[in-house]
């Protein structure tokens, strides 16, 4: 059998890192220095209060526990690949309960920026759809025009959907609150520059090609018929995981 | 000093009555509110998980206009907002190199941010800088037909919290209802999460919340939702209407607390937008001073 160099199996020899999994724990360090307390990550207790308060933690693959669990047993790649960062609603409740004061959320941001910039995740892949169409929602007009970014979200991702959407749409422009026209700040050039002077302080995206990845990384996956992915999993690519369905 | 309104995208679209209320309300208690000339979005949650420095940059540049034009607290009724510019004051405050880069960007629109305007949400300026005793003094109306379910959300408590009382079991909107004549039922999940943007890209799990948070309310008999976040108002007037989720049950119509409080006021249903909601709101404000129930039914 090829010999992977997947943490999940085990570093090469003990105690010592792959070469990929070195660069993603630099990276997730640099990250997490630029928060404020982010050292404070070497303080966990492993105690599971932010699971316990997380409320979502039952549509995750890997608890906040035990994100921390395994970056300090350096299997960052798993987490980049794993629907945990992308679940995680920004709600703040492991953040807030935690004794020793780690912010768990801000950490998940960190994981997500890495994933983003190494892009592991399919193309189409709704969370970083939503956040690039938002991005270049702000660029364009300096505010969010929410009609325009639920269309081109859904469009990008799911154009199907908008026809099951297109009642709640409806119903919302109904009551004056979908309006078609985005305004425009006049400070636009202004913001631009601050946005791309800013930029430049952002860690630098260079794409990375990882030849195993397929549709079925992050949150697409629990979405997927049971029998794709165990037919991937007979291939050796995964194990299979639980539907979402059977998880409610 | 009037205070400066931040209202943020979601009050131009979704939240239209947010933004209505708030200005209703602020006027009839006669509170300046001037809105912060050509504000920019806060970048929410997801300028956060792709660019850190910009997503701080850009909320920086209205906290910089704020102090620029030299207005009052700068007051941000979208949890979202309040969250993310309280988080970037926090931020940069604490760290220093991020605040240099902040501060090199903001510098190519002549801008300077000195962290020196706070912002604050609106339900934390009228209980502390009003106060419930002058609120009720102010009271034209009863709500005393009213049994909301106050929800709280995340963000307003989380990760700073904007009010004084506990983080886990806030009262403020209890304590301000019921000051009113109210009747705020007991309301455990008041500081649960909706699911927020998860509605967009994994709306199986904002279904899943919204449907608990809809289910307590039912299950305490509240005839209202009350909200202070655009984006909770707008998971739960969605939801609320899909009969899977209320389960046989009437849907609750979802207010956010200004629309609550205007009523009180005396303000009327356009001026709060009222009209604005999903699920009809069917109780009706009456005229002060109502006749005790108890002596009703006597007679």
């Amino acid at each position: 059998m090829k010999m992977r160099s997947s943490p999940m199996r085990g570093p090469s020899s003990p105690g010592v890192l792959p070469q990929a999994e070195k660069e993603l724990r630099e990276a997730f360090l640099t990250e997490a220095a630029r928060i404020p307390g982010g050292e404070l990550l070497n303080r966990c207790i492993q105690c599971g209060t932010c699971s316990g308060s997380c409320p979502v933690t039952y549509a995750m693959d890997y608890s906040p526990r035990q994100v921390i669990a395994m970056f300090r047993a350096g299997a960052i790649e798993p987490l980049l690949r794993s629907r945990t960062i992308w679940i995680c609603a920004s709600c703040y409740s492991c953040t807030t309960r935690c004794p020793a004061d780690i912010k768990i959320t801000d950490l998940l941001y960190a994981l997500k920026r890495i994933a983003i910039e190494k892009k592991i995740f399919p193309r189409r892949f709704p969370v970083y759809v939503l956040s690039e169409t938002f991005t270049d929602m702000v660029r364009r007009h300096g505010r969010n025009h929410e009609t325009g970014l639920l269309l081109r979200f859904f469009l990008k991702t799911r154009p199907f959907k908008l026809l099951s959407m297109a009642k709640d749409g409806l119903a919302l422009w109904w009551h004056g609150r979908m309006p078609f026209k985005p305004r425009k700040i006049r400070g636009l050039e202004g913001l631009r520059r601050i946005i791309a002077k800013a930029e430049t302080f952002d860690r630098p995206q260079e794409p990375v090609e990882h030849d195993n990845l397929t549709d079925t990384v992050g949150y697409s996956a629990i979405m997927e018929p049971w029998g794709r992915r165990a037919a991937d999993h007979e291939n050796g690519r995964r194990p299979p995981r639980r539907r979402l369905a059977t998880v409610l | 000093m009037p205070y400066t309104y931040y209202p943020g995208c979601s009050l131009h679209a979704t939240g239209v009555s947010y933004d209505k209320s708030m200005r209703a309300v602020f006027g009839k208690l006669g509170l300046g509110l001037e809105e912060l000339d050509d504000w920019n979005c806060c970048g929410a949650t997801s300028y956060m998980s792709v660019k850190e420095t910009v997503a701080f940059a850009i909320t920086a540049r209205n906290l910089a206009l704020a102090e620029k034009n030299g207005g009052g607290d700068l007051v941000a009724p979208c949890s979202a907002c309040y969250a993310l510019l309280n988080k970037t004051r926090k931020f940069l405050g604490e760290a220093p190199a991020l605040r240099a880069d902040v501060a090199e960007a903001l510098a190519e629109d002549d801008l300077e941010c000195r962290l020196s305007v706070p912002v604050r949400h609106p339900l934390e300026v009228l209980m502390n800088d009003v106060g419930t005793e002058r609120l009720a003094a102010a009271q034209t109306r009863s709500i005393a037909d009213f049994r909301p379910a106050c929800y709280y959300g995340c963000q307003i408590l989380r990760p700073q919290r904007a009010m004084d009382d506990d983080p886990e079991v806030p009262m403020a909107m209890e304590d301000l209802f019921a000051a009113l004549g109210a009747e705020p039922v007991d309301y455990p999940p008041r500081t649960r999460c909706c699911g927020g943007m998860l509605m967009a890209t994994a709306e199986e799990v904002a279904v899943k919340l919204c449907e608990e948070l809809i289910g307590w309310a039912q299950e305490r008999d509240a005839n209202c939702i009350v909200t202070v976040c655009p984006l909770c108002q707008g998971n739960l007037d969605i939801l609320g209407r899909r009969a899977e989720l209320v389960g046989g049950g009437r849907p609750i119509p979802v207010l956010y607390f200004t629309q609550l409080l205007g009523l009180a006021l005396g303000c009327t249903r356009r001026e709060l937008g009222i009209q604005h909601g999903l699920i009809p709101l069917t109780v009706e404000a009456r005229p002060l001073p109502v006749e005790p129930a108890a002596v009703g039914m006597e007679a």
